[in-house]
């Protein structure tokens, strides 16, 4: 893959047109917005996709029927929420290869309020082997990896609050989100217990929302509207589906391997990053994503957001739109990043903004850090 | 009269995982194993996913482990899961290997009392006459 690096950028990006509790937008719905909304940032038409890249219940062929356009490229890999992320790799290669010219990769998840959806989630392994203990939702699964961190190498409750502290302030300078009033670690440990080591402010948000990306070929990105950012690097993995099954709990193989694979074709290292996008469905989550990554010892991840290193104003800003637990969270939340840090490379983001952003990272996961992808972004080529 | 489940019955139960449950109503922990590179493995699959043997085999567990991690759930999340919270959700690491997922029993569900690390064995409790699942206690 090293030879496609910068051979593609992404163009436009956008949300839906609202997000939060939408009982009257349906699922659909927010993936045609989104969808819209980002080829018109992109100075394009809806007529100009070629290539539908979608995860979840809706397949890329019913986005382009409801799109009134015949694609010649479709990607469904749906392996959870970093799935959006993976097909930045996807993407790049069949647009390299010719497979298609302009490529969206959609997100449309009515989460909260179930709004045309029909629940179809495999439960063919967890529900024979873990929902008759009372298993049954992220919650109760990724406290299991949480805990085991904690048994390792001693972090603490405290460490975890640090995460929701300094992703709440960022949220309250991103008018989009959700949650924008400052919280202390206290508030986090105050907050109500749900699944140990979780309470509330531990855990995502779930929302009604949309998210679209545009990519197209370097050469022909320059003549669209708004300021390319290019794909320097991207990676994923998967490793397992039931976390019993995570070989080495808590270091996640499929982190690192797409990690690896992103850092190499970027020709990148991780001093390189100013700007760094995190999945954090937990609190728990992007401290671990660093270790796996390999940016520090393992257990020491939580390091990187004590003493406002990771806050507005910090040394490296991490998870700057507010983030799963304060922005969105719509269940499978591996757009949203993408749409942040491509907005942090073109310099759009006001009182957020990273001065002088140059690389961005962006990771996530899919399942309980069963699945991961990993892109290296910058405005630079 | 049937007494009300107290929790999801498994769902789907696959023809591979029969001896599984087979082992648990007659009280024994079965355990996949392959027949060739001697592995012990969880959940039941037809190929063994340390060598790709198809010659699967299965052996009795001790029914003795250890906790390898756990959540005090303070909430249920399936309303067909009726024990009333707080109650331990357990990965338990198993003398021969394997980790499976079950309930810390006989315990208060106390993350000052649950300690990853502590001696556990398994626990048969009757669901309905074709199904027992396997849960597990501090050890004696």
């Amino acid at each position: 893959m090293k030879e496609l690096s910068n051979s593609v950028a992404i163009v436009g990006v956008d949300e839906s047109d609202e997000m939060g509790t939408l009982p009257h937008v349906s699922q659909l719905s927010l993936h045609l917005q989104a969808i819209h909304n980002a080829v018109t940032d992109a100075g394009l038409k809806v007529s100009d996709i070629d290539g539908i890249f979608t995860a979840g219940q809706h397949s890329p062929a019913l986005l382009g029927e409801a799109l009134g356009i015949t694609p010649r490229y479709v990607d469904g890999t749906t392996v959870g929420g970093c799935s959006f992320i993976m097909m930045v790799g996807h993407a790049v290669a069949a647009l390299h290869h010719g497979l298609c010219d302009v490529a969206v990769i959609s997100h449309g998840e009515s989460g909260r309020s179930g709004t045309g959806v029909t629940r179809n989630r495999d439960t063919s392994l967890s529900g024979q082997f873990e929902m008759p203990y009372g298993f049954g939702g992220a919650p109760t699964y990724f406290g299991m990896i949480t805990n085991r961190h904690m048994y390792e190498y001693g972090t603490t409750l405290e460490n975890w609050a640090d995460v929701a502290v300094s992703t709440r302030a960022w949220a309250g300078l991103n008018p989009k989100a959700k949650f924008r009033d400052p919280i202390t670690v206290q508030d986090v440990l105050d907050s109500p217990p749900l699944f140990y080591p979780f309470n509330l402010l531990n855990i995502c948000l779930v929302t009604d929302a949309g998210g679209a990306v545009v990519l197209t070929r370097a050469d022909r990105a320059k003549d669209c509207a708004k300021k390319p950012v290019y794909v320097r690097g991207a990676g994923e993995g998967t490793e397992h589906t039931l976390v019993t099954n995570m070989t080495d709990i808590p270091h996640s193989k499929a982190t690192a391997l797409s990690g690896n694979k992103a850092f190499e074709m970027a020709g990148v290292t991780h001093s390189d990053f100013d700007h760094i996008m995190l999945y954090d469905a937990f609190t728990s989550g992007p401290p671990m994503m660093l270790e796996s990554l390999g940016f520090c010892k393992p257990g020491e991840g939580v390091t990187f957001f004590e003493d406002g290193k990771s806050t507005p104003g910090g040394t490296l800003p991490i998870n700057t739109n507010g983030g799963g637990l304060s922005y969105t969270h719509s269940g499978m939340y591996g757009i949203f990043p993408i749409i942040e840090a491509v907005r942090q490379q073109r310099g759009e983001c006001g009182d957020r903004q990273v001065p002088g952003a140059k690389l961005s990272l962006v990771n996530g996961m899919g399942g309980m850090l069963s699945a991961a992808g990993t892109i290296v972004l910058s405005h630079e080529r | 009269m049937e007494t009300e489940l107290q929790r999801p019955l498994p769902t789907p139960m696959t023809p591979e995982a029969m001896p599984y449950w087979d082992g648990l109503r007659e009280g024994k922990l079965m355990l996949p194993k392959c027949g060739d590179c001697d592995t012990p493995f969880f959940f039941p699959r037809i190929i063994c996913p340390h060598c790709h043997s198809r010659n699967i085999g299965w052996m009795q567990a001790s029914g003795k482990g250890t906790l390898y991690s756990f959540q005090i759930a303070y909430r249920a999340l399936n309303p067909h899961f009726k024990i009333p919270p707080p109650y331990v959700l357990a990965m338990v690491e198993l003398e021969e290997g394997p980790r499976i997922m079950s309930n810390l029993i006989n315990i208060e569900a106390d993350p000052a009392v649950v300690k990853i690390g502590m001696a556990v064995e398994v626990v048969y409790e009757k669901q309905t006459d074709e199904v027992t699942i396997p849960l597990f206690q501090p050890a004696s």
